[in-house]
């Protein structure tokens, strides 16, 4: 199917997404590595001079920092378990004969299509406020004493709706995943005389376990960048309890106007996200056969 | 017109030799079967002719003609593949305009010819469906339809029965047969199975690993095998091939026979053995037979029913102008 | 499974899977309600809301008038639907080339330009923003376009090249030995084979950018803000707005649950870049 004349019409086809791409992340990447060793600051006016590992220094030593890390931790964390374990169970209810299948999936895959900005205000606004939410409302109801979600547990509040929004597409993936086994093994199986909890466990599972690596990895990298729900509710706050790496840099960079410590900041990110990338690459490379 | 010579063709991918240096020519009005077991090279070989790949060294002549550095659209050949491979989103008669269309020629007469190609294959009521919407002899049908209007100088086809069911096949054979005869134009036909070799070529080409075995007609194929790879190749069930002191005893390091060669007796015969499994088709009876000392199995051919069961003894005498031999190289021995 | 399943546990299974998905979906639901309520009534006690209050659309009338929601809609529509068919155009070749002429380096440069799609983008934030601040990229459509074209056309090669890779090569082969030249292939055989996929790909990726929150909130100010950042405005309101951000939601993303209905499989093939089958 190759011959010579083809093999440069191909490279000459593939040259501008190559080279889009490549300037799309070497220009952008390489000035953020060298603003991060110059103090740089957009309202103090003057020369940037080149400081070494100093922004990179007061970066990790800010408390902000260690908050930003371990409520970044806490964000993925939390969102990956619900998802997950939640993913795993609507894949596997959904998978069971029933009426209205289609109508019910539409409505769990739902979620993921609503924008960030709407979900967040939604359920800050509609349902988490003690007052005039529906939570509220039914706790009042009730007799309880209404829960203030973003004054007493924003950060809980935040894994919540990210999960809501995030539960879609590990059930969609897993759904999916779950309708590839193929229906003969676990016939066989059940020839073998294995009840449905070993079938889960012995078939489904490891079945699954590939697709719930590709869902955790893919989810990671997304979420280590929350930021519109953060912005959008808490600003990060209060203190900096709803904040996370991105948005502690965001800060840095255009609040604060500091490009130095913002840069340093978002090499730290870069590399965090690199880490995860690699191994997800490598799941995907298997896979890959061209 | 449709000759076809290869001279020194060979091909590699990457650093792998599938084709080493080989010569073939292929008759005008020829039908040519290559065969051989799977990854032999016999559709690579095709799809050399054809020009879907490139050859690494050799010259490919059609009609005298140097078509080596050719395109596959310019060379006059037509191919029916493995799949059909018609183009999905087209009606059946858009199908088999397409090439008249890329050749540009006049609508009235794509119209004409696709017509009579229909009418040909029995295709003329299904003109406007989809190939989605038709069996898989319909599809084949298409196939060789497309391949028809082109008029071309040579028919290609890649294993085009492997997809139907065995019935199916047994017909498309005939017709396939009946489309040469009629048209007369040169065809290569690529399988595996030998029994359509058989019946259809005027000529096969035994291919091993990239090696032409044996070039022949069908019956100096069975007859005169040129080792014992050709000879276990031709032929269903498999002859018998026995080395050892046997095979000595007629100057041999290995000797054949073909199990329609033998006659079987429960008293008498030169060799002995224990009935293993029968396989009863009705018309014939194949035994196989063990603890002959011989091969194990070996398998006789006996016309009609016979009245061995599992466990008997059995008698078998070789018909001895039919005894194939074969020295230690593999190489039959004249 | 091909055994009969007895309706009774089909029910039971309905009612479950029902009851949990209909709460899951409820917030859609719900603001939908509001959106057609008073703002006074999208304040009280939900079961007062649902039963004993008037329906009404003048929050929809209101949102439009009072912030131009107009404005924001279109923005959202030219960034998304651009920055798709710009990525469509470079991808397309692209896509093609790595599906039908595959060499050595094909499978790293793919894996290569995933990888692209998976640098946070706050990493980059500083650079972009000032090189667009430098040029007077910043509120600009044009300049949001590019970048969303940029973080999605790794996911536009990637769905491109499966849906090429699933042409059957020896239909293509079949055009060729019909006397098809490159043109006439691509034309006659391999375009209309691909729509389908083609237009999958849109679909998702039009959604992927409508939804993009990150770049359309730190680049964009009055002018070029989709309707991302116009909600987003949202979160410091003054007096009553339940009603309005319902309703202003409700047409922010009425088209793309409509769109993503129709998306589902596309969403698994672009999203897990082939790792789940």
């Amino acid at each position: 199917m190759a011959t010579k004349a083809s093999r440069t019409a191909a490279r000459a086809m593939i040259s501008p997404a190559v080279l889009l791409l490549l300037g799309w992340m070497i220009v952008p990447l390489g000035m953020t590595l060298y603003f991060s060793f110059l103090r740089y600051n957009l309202i103090t006016p003057g020369d940037n001079p080149f400081v070494g590992w100093e922004n990179y220094n007061w970066f990790i030593t800010d408390p902000s920092f260690t908050d930003a890390m371990f409520n970044t931790l806490v964000m993925v964390g939390g969102v990956l378990l619900i998802t997950v374990v939640g993913g795993i169970l609507f894949a596997l209810l959904l998978d069971r004969p029933m009426f209205g299948q289609g109508l019910i999936r539409i409505m769990v895959i739902a979620p993921f299509f609503v924008m960030p900005t709407v979900s967040a205000l939604v359920w800050k606004n509609m349902f988490m406020n003690p007052v005039n939410g529906v939570f509220g409302r039914l706790a009042t109801s009730l007799g309880f004493q209404p829960i203030d979600f973003f004054g007493q547990i924003p950060l809980a509040s935040i894994i919540f709706i990210v999960s809501w929004q995030w539960l879609p597409f590990a059930t969609l993936i897993l759904l999916t995943a779950l309708q590839s086994l193929d229906q003969e093994q676990l016939e066989a199986s059940e020839m073998d005389g294995a009840r449905w909890l070993s079938r889960f466990w012995y078939i489904m599972l490891p079945h699954l376990a590939r697709a719930i690596t590709v869902v955790i990895l893919i989810q990671t990298i997304f979420l280590l960048s929350i930021f519109a729900e953060i912005l959008v509710t808490t600003n990060g706050g209060p203190g900096t309890a709803t904040t996370n790496l991105t948005y502690l840099i965001y800060v840095s960079s255009l609040l604060q106007f500091d490009v130095g410590m913002g840069s340093a900041g978002g090499v730290i990110a870069i590399i965090l996200a690199n880490i995860v990338a690699i191994f997800l690459m490598r799941m995907i490379g298997k896979n890959l056969d061209a | 017109m449709g000759n076809i010579k290869l001279e020194t063709v060979s091909k590699s991918f990457g650093s792998v030799e599938v084709i080493p240096p080989l010569d073939l020519e292929i008759e005008e009005g020829e039908f040519v079967v290559f065969v051989g077991p799977s990854g032999c090279g016999k559709s690579t070989l095709l799809r050399l002719i054809a020009g879907l790949e490139d050859v690494t060294s050799g010259t490919v002549l059609i009609d005298g003609q140097n078509a080596t550095a050719v395109p596959p659209a310019k060379r006059g050949l037509a191919m029916v593949f493995q799949s059909y491979a018609l183009y999905p989103h087209m009606s059946v008669g858009k199908n088999i305009a397409f090439p008249l269309k890329m050749a540009k020629v006049d609508q009235s007469e794509i119209e004409t010819k696709v017509a009579t190609a229909a009418e040909v294959l029995n295709l003329t009521d299904y003109l406007d469906r989809k190939p989605g919407q038709l069996s898989g002899g319909q599809r084949q049908r298409v196939a060789i339809g497309r391949a028809i209007v082109r008029e071309p100088k040579a028919f290609l086809f890649d294993e085009p029965l492997s997809n139907l069911d065995a019935a199916l096949r047994v017909g498309m054979r005939l017709e396939i047969s009946e489309l040469h005869k009629r048209l007369a134009t040169t065809m290569i036909y690529v399988t595996h199975d030998q029994v359509e070799a058989m019946t259809m070529a005027d000529k096969i080409v035994v291919l091993q690993a990239g090696v032409i075995e044996q070039v022949g007609s069908p019956l100096e194929l069975y007859q005169t095998p040129r080792n014992i790879f050709v000879a276990g190749f031709i032929g269903s069930p498999k002859m018998n091939f026995i080395d050892g002191t046997e095979a000595k005893k007629h100057d041999a390091h290995t000797i054949g026979i073909r199990p329609e060669h033998i006659n079987v007796s429960s008293s008498e015969g030169s060799w002995k053995g224990v009935v293993g499994v029968a396989e009863h088709l009705g018309s014939d009876t194949f035994l196989h037979i063990h603890d002959s000392g011989l091969a194990d199995p070996m398998t006789v051919r006996v016309s009609g029913e016979v009245d061995f069961r599992y466990g008997d003894t059995i008698y078998m005498t070789p018909h001895e102008d039919k005894i194939q031999k074969f020295d230690a190289e593999g190489l039959r021995i004249t | 499974m091909a055994r009969a399943v007895s309706n009774k546990t089909k029910l039971i299974n309905t009612a479950v899977a029902g009851t949990l998905g209909f709460l899951i979906f409820f917030p859609i639901l719900w603001i939908v309600v509001l959106s057609l309520k008073t703002e006074q009534d999208a304040i009280r006690a939900p079961l007062e809301i649902l039963f004993n209050s008037g329906w009404t659309t003048e929050s929809f009338s209101t949102v439009q008038a009072r912030s131009d929601y107009f404005k924001h809609f279109s923005n959202s529509v030219i960034i998304s639907v651009g920055s798709t068919l710009l990525g469509l155009l470079i991808a397309i070749p692209a896509a093609w080339s790595m599906a039908f002429v595959p060499a050595k380096q094909t499978k790293n440069v793919l894996m290569w330009m995933l990888s692209t799609k998976m640098l946070p983008p706050v990493g980059v934030l500083v650079p972009i923003y000032l090189i667009f601040r430098d040029i007077g990229l910043l509120d600009s459509r044009i300049g949001l376009t590019f970048v969303l074209m940029m973080i999605n056309l790794p996911i536009i090669i990637w769905m491109l090249y499966t849906y090429f890779k699933e042409i059957p090569g020896e239909i293509l082969e079949a055009a060729r030995m019909d006397g098809a030249s490159l043109r006439e292939e691509v034309l006659y055989v391999l375009t209309p084979m691909a729509v389908p996929g083609m237009a999958s790909t849109v679909l998702l990726n039009v959604i992927l950018a409508w939804n993009e929150a990150f770049w359309t909130l730190n680049l964009t100010a009055a002018k070029a803000a989709p309707l991302t950042a116009f909600i987003a405005s949202y979160s410091s309101p003054e007096g009553l707005f339940y009603a309005k951000l319902s309703a202003a939601s409700v047409m922010a993303i009425a088209p793309i649950l409509i769109m993503g209905w129709f998306s589902q499989k596309q969403l698994v093939r672009g999203l897990t870049f082939g790792a789940v089958k």
